[in-house]
């Protein structure tokens, strides 16, 4: 193959799972290593370079159209991105020292717990919830634009949320994921923030954890212009587009083929990494 | 005589937005031309990732990039609009500073310096001896 096929066949990639991470929510960021380096045979260190880059590029575009719309939580963002940072620089640091192999598995029980994460039903959510000491302290409490006008919430387990967070940094400069779903988590479960507000606020930390642990790739050597250019043009392509369709009535089918992927991915990913074939 | 701006969330939040909508528009454009230049001159050779080799000094380093640029070498280009694209997040920290300075909330401009100087410390101070 050459570079020009190459390049046009990972863009057309990359803008499918930027347009089905988009449409089904889950992220496209986290099926792009998979596919570099199942089908492309890139080697996962130039994967993950390229993978977290294009991470940046879709948070932060999307991001600009959230933060519009009133539903992130600026001050709830800085503040557990303290976290996410810190835990992206480890997670990068410790990229450099490990095996390919050790990558790989890891990746591979990230994709499948984050396909049973975005199956499983949320715990319907609890409101009025009485205002916590620290966070009122830290004045993380918040309100946000609803059907029935303003809609008010109080935060809960701020060291809960700030752990779950480091983990969740860790995990994205491990492996150049945005590790949405467990910052979803983190907010939505553990500190109780509404499901919306947590959602759009996780997607404006992504580009800042992102950042924090591209430096060190950066420096390292890992970003690869000539297989970045396409990942992050492709991935970018595919979110707006996806932003512009949203089908409501087959996302729920979409939702589920595109688990499937996931877990499939997963499985291959582990048993690559197991096998020391990665 | 000129109305005072108020600095509220709100107002912050937009002009975020903008921010890194401009960032990220900005970076794909310079990519953008970077490809174009990159698959006119290379795009014959075959492509090959199977074999990490980690990238040459000149493209991991701003003074490199910029040399690298100064040449009209392709990568170069594409590599610089990667760095703008790194930077966007780091600028939205840096205008969320001022911003919370603006609204006198003396705790968030520590926590938001806090996050700075850990991306800084990731971008400059990370590379290898």
């Amino acid at each position: 193959m050459n570079t020009l096929e190459f390049t046009a066949l990972v863009f057309v990639g990359s803008l499918l799972a930027g347009l089905l991470g988009s449409l089904t929510g889950l992220g496209g960021g986290v099926v792009l290593v998979p596919l570099l380096t199942l089908f492309f045979r890139v080697d996962i260190r130039y994967a993950i370079g390229a993978s977290l880059v294009s991470v940046i590029a879709t948070s932060s575009g999307a991001a600009a159209a959230y933060v519009k719309e009133g539903f992130s939580n600026i001050r709830i963002g800085m503040f557990l991105e303290i976290a996410t940072t810190l835990g992206a620089l480890l997670g990068a640091f410790v990229a450099v020292w490990v095996s390919t192999s050790a990558i790989a598995t890891v990746f591979g029980l990230v994709l499948m717990a984050s396909a049973y994460l975005s199956r499983k039903p949320r715990s319907p959510a609890e409101r009025n919830l009485p205002p916590d000491p620290l966070a009122t302290r830290l004045r993380l409490n918040g309100s946000f634009p609803d059907l029935e006008g303003t809609r008010s919430y109080n935060v809960q387990r701020v060291p809960a949320g700030f752990s779950i967070m480091f983990g969740a940094g860790a995990l994205s400069g491990l492996l150049g994921i945005g590790s949405g779903a467990m910052k979803v988590l983190a907010m939505d479960q553990a500190m109780k923030i509404p499901f919306k507000v947590s959602t759009t606020t996780s997607n404006f930390m992504i580009g800042v954890t992102a950042a924090a642990s591209a430096g060190v790739y950066w420096n390292r050597g890992y970003i690869d212009p000539g297989l970045s250019m396409p990942v992050m043009l492709g991935v970018l392509a595919g979110s707006l587009m996806g932003t512009r369709i949203l089908v409501k009535a087959e996302t729920r089918w979409l939702r589920l083929i595109f688990s499937l992927v996931i877990v499939l991915l997963g499985i291959e990913m582990l048993y690559q990494g197991l096998s020391g074939r990665i | 005589m000129p109305v005072e701006p108020v600095w509220t969330d709100r107002r912050i939040e937009n002009i975020l937005g903008n921010l890194l909508r401009a960032g990220v528009g900005l970076a794909a454009l310079i990519v953008l031309c970077g490809a174009v230049l990159y698959l006119a001159r290379h795009g014959r050779p075959p492509a090959d990732y199977r074999v990490f080799k980690g990238e040459p000094s000149d493209l991991r380093s701003v003074p490199g990039v910029v040399r690298q640029v100064l040449k009209f070498n392709g990568r170069g280009i594409i590599q610089l609009g990667l760095l703008f694209l790194i930077a966007t997040p780091v600028a939205r920290v840096i205008f969320s500073i001022w911003g919370f300075a603006a609204e006198r909330d003396r705790m968030y401009v520590v926590f938001t310096v806090i996050v700075l100087a850990i991306l800084i410390f990731s971008l400059v101070g990370s590379s290898p001896v």
